[in-house]
């Protein structure tokens, strides 16, 4: 069985995988901009290689698509998919940025939940879609998350979850601050039952996502280049008045600091994730934890 | 009073003749002992932490410091506390725990500090782990934001059996003048994203985030401590009536009734 892998950097073209015969599509084929290698990348390309560059660029793609990627075909059972926000504090224009949220990202909610297998390993998973409202949490993302970790901690499961936030909801108020509490809250009380918790910091994580629940994983992976703070970059420069050095707040830089576990590639997440839930299903002496 | 707007409570929430943290606890305390340091990195000066005692109970005390003068507003980072700040907070926590004395924690905070170093040494992480470990904590926690309540800032000292405010304390997840200049891109009309953001003490007990608006008669006299101290006094003793069992559900169940969704 093979270690996390950590990121590997691609030295020459070789090792990118066949990047001219892959980037050499039909002239008429759609393509893709990379925001790294500024190169336009067929989307077949992209399909076939889970939104991967061949520089190595993780596009940001949606939750849906991500759980394709991530749990065995049909094993998925969505829960919660009927707690959605409302507009309790009737904040100056939040009920059309829902209205366009919906439209946008398809989904009724920032957050998608249920039950899946990953390479044959049961969990409750949570995966967020940062095409609504960048995947901000207000209550309806607070409490299916709770409602999450309640069932994990009933069952005796662990909980996978990928978060993508821009924080805290603000059109929802002090509420939505208080999310980060309640979440912590069940996170606490599943971990306390011996429950493994598993945290996937995708591009970008920040705000009250980063100081609750993102960061509180037993293990805490990342996928590489992925933006990772409680601060905002544009909100530190204004505050500090100071330029930002390059890589700042990517997953490499929490690494370094000692945020996060590892740093996993996309298409090693899959069965990364699986080999971590099998080393914790055979706790105990290769007894079932029950 | 009806006339106050909610950008007039965050002035008066803001306002540098309020008392600061440190008031408080020798407001409240006696024999206050002051700790320093998270045991990892430093001691953050924004978060002044200790243990004393009120009348004979040993207490734990946290607060976030301002700082009072221009020299001491520097050194304190006018109450922006940076991650070595959540972390020494905590390790007084569970040292009480230890111990087995409630925890008082005073929040007056524009919010975490958001800088390099802060980030560098994981603020996110240190106010999640706070959250996190609150949550759990077999003591009673009281807290009271007595200025402002800046975001996770604030909350990274308010997961506690009893959030209180004082009548021109504010609680907000975002600043008005962020809300409005993200909203908006005016930070100008601040006052307009402090009515929409539901943040005065008023607002917070209508929406359950808080059980209790502390009067600020006499404010920073020795009446107001003691009136203060007599309510925090009060409420241990209805604290101390429940097992640690009954404490921590009621707790976990404090923050899971929060919140307005439909379903």
């Amino acid at each position: 069985m093979a270690f996390i892998q950590f990121k590997h950097k691609p030295k020459n073209e070789l090792e990118y995988g066949g990047r001219q015969a892959a980037l050499q599509g039909d002239e008429n084929e759609p393509t893709e901009m990379c925001p790294n290698c500024h190169k336009e990348v067929p989307i077949s390309y992209l399909s076939a290689n889970a939104h991967v560059c061949p520089c190595g660029y993780h596009f940001r793609i949606s939750g849906r698509r991500r759980l394709r990627l991530v749990v065995d075909g049909g094993s998925f059972e969505e829960l919660d998919q009927n707690v959605v926000a409302r507009d309790a504090l009737k904040f100056p224009g939040y009920e059309k940025k829902l209205a366009v949220a919906r439209d946008v990202s398809d989904e009724p909610e920032a957050v998608i939940c249920g039950k899946a297998f990953i390479d044959g390993n049961e969990c409750y998973l949570f995966i967020m879609e940062s095409a609504f409202m960048m995947a901000s949490m207000g209550s309806a993302v607070g409490e299916k998350i709770t409602r999450l970790f309640e069932y994990a901690l009933r069952d005796g499961l662990p909980v996978v979850g990928f978060t993508v936030s821009g924080g805290a909801r603000m059109q929802e108020g002090i509420i939505s601050l208080m999310q980060m509490a309640k979440t912590s809250a069940a996170i606490r009380r599943h971990s306390d039952a011996g429950l493994l918790y598993c945290a996937v910091l995708t591009d970008p994580t920040t705000g009250g996502v980063t100081a609750s629940f993102a960061m509180e994983g037993d293990v805490i992976l990342a996928e590489p280049g992925a933006l990772i703070g409680f601060a905002g970059p544009r909100v530190i420069e204004q505050t500090t008045r100071k330029r930002l050095p390059k890589g700042f707040q990517r997953a490499e830089f929490l690494l370094e600091h000692g945020f996060v576990d590892a740093i996993v590639e996309r298409s090693k997440m899959r069965s990364t994730v699986a080999q971590i839930l099998e080393i914790h299903t055979n706790a105990r002496g290769g007894e079932a934890h029950e | 009073m009806n006339n106050v707007t909610a950008y007039d409570r965050v002035k008066a929430a803001r306002a540098n003749t309020r008392p600061l943290g440190s008031d408080y606890i020798t407001g409240i305390l006696s024999n206050f002992i002051e700790m320093h340091g998270d045991r990892a990195y430093s001691d953050d000066a924004a978060i002044v932490a200790g243990i004393g005692l009120m009348g004979r109970r040993p207490v734990t005390v946290i607060a976030i410091e301002k700082g009072r003068n221009a020299k001491e507003r520097t050194q304190r980072n006018f109450g922006a506390p940076h991650p070595e700040g959540y972390r020494k907070a905590l390790r007084l926590m569970k040292q009480a725990e230890k111990f087995n004395r409630p925890v008082i924690c005073f929040v007056d905070t524009s919010g975490a500090f958001c800088g390099f170093g802060a980030e560098e040494r994981g603020q996110g992480s240190a106010i999640a782990q706070n959250l996190f470990e609150m949550s759990g904590l077999r003591v009673p926690i009281i807290t009271i934001l007595v200025g402002e309540g800046g975001s996770g800032g604030a909350l990274g000292l308010a997961v506690a059996d009893r959030v209180w405010m004082l009548e021109n304390a504010i609680y907000s997840v975002i600043s008005p003048e962020g809300c409005a200049s993200i909203l908006w891109k005016d930070a100008s009309r601040a006052n307009q994203a402090a009515q929409s953001l539901k943040l005065t003490a008023q607002d917070a007990l209508h929406l359950g985030v808080i059980e209790r608006i502390l009067p600020e008669h006499c404010l920073g006299k020795p009446s107001f401590f003691a009136a203060v101290r007599a309510e925090i006094e009060n409420e241990l003793l209805q604290l101390d009536q429940l097992s640690v069992e009954e404490l921590l559900q009621q707790r976990y169940e404090r923050f899971r009734k929060m919140g307005t969704y439909d379903e």
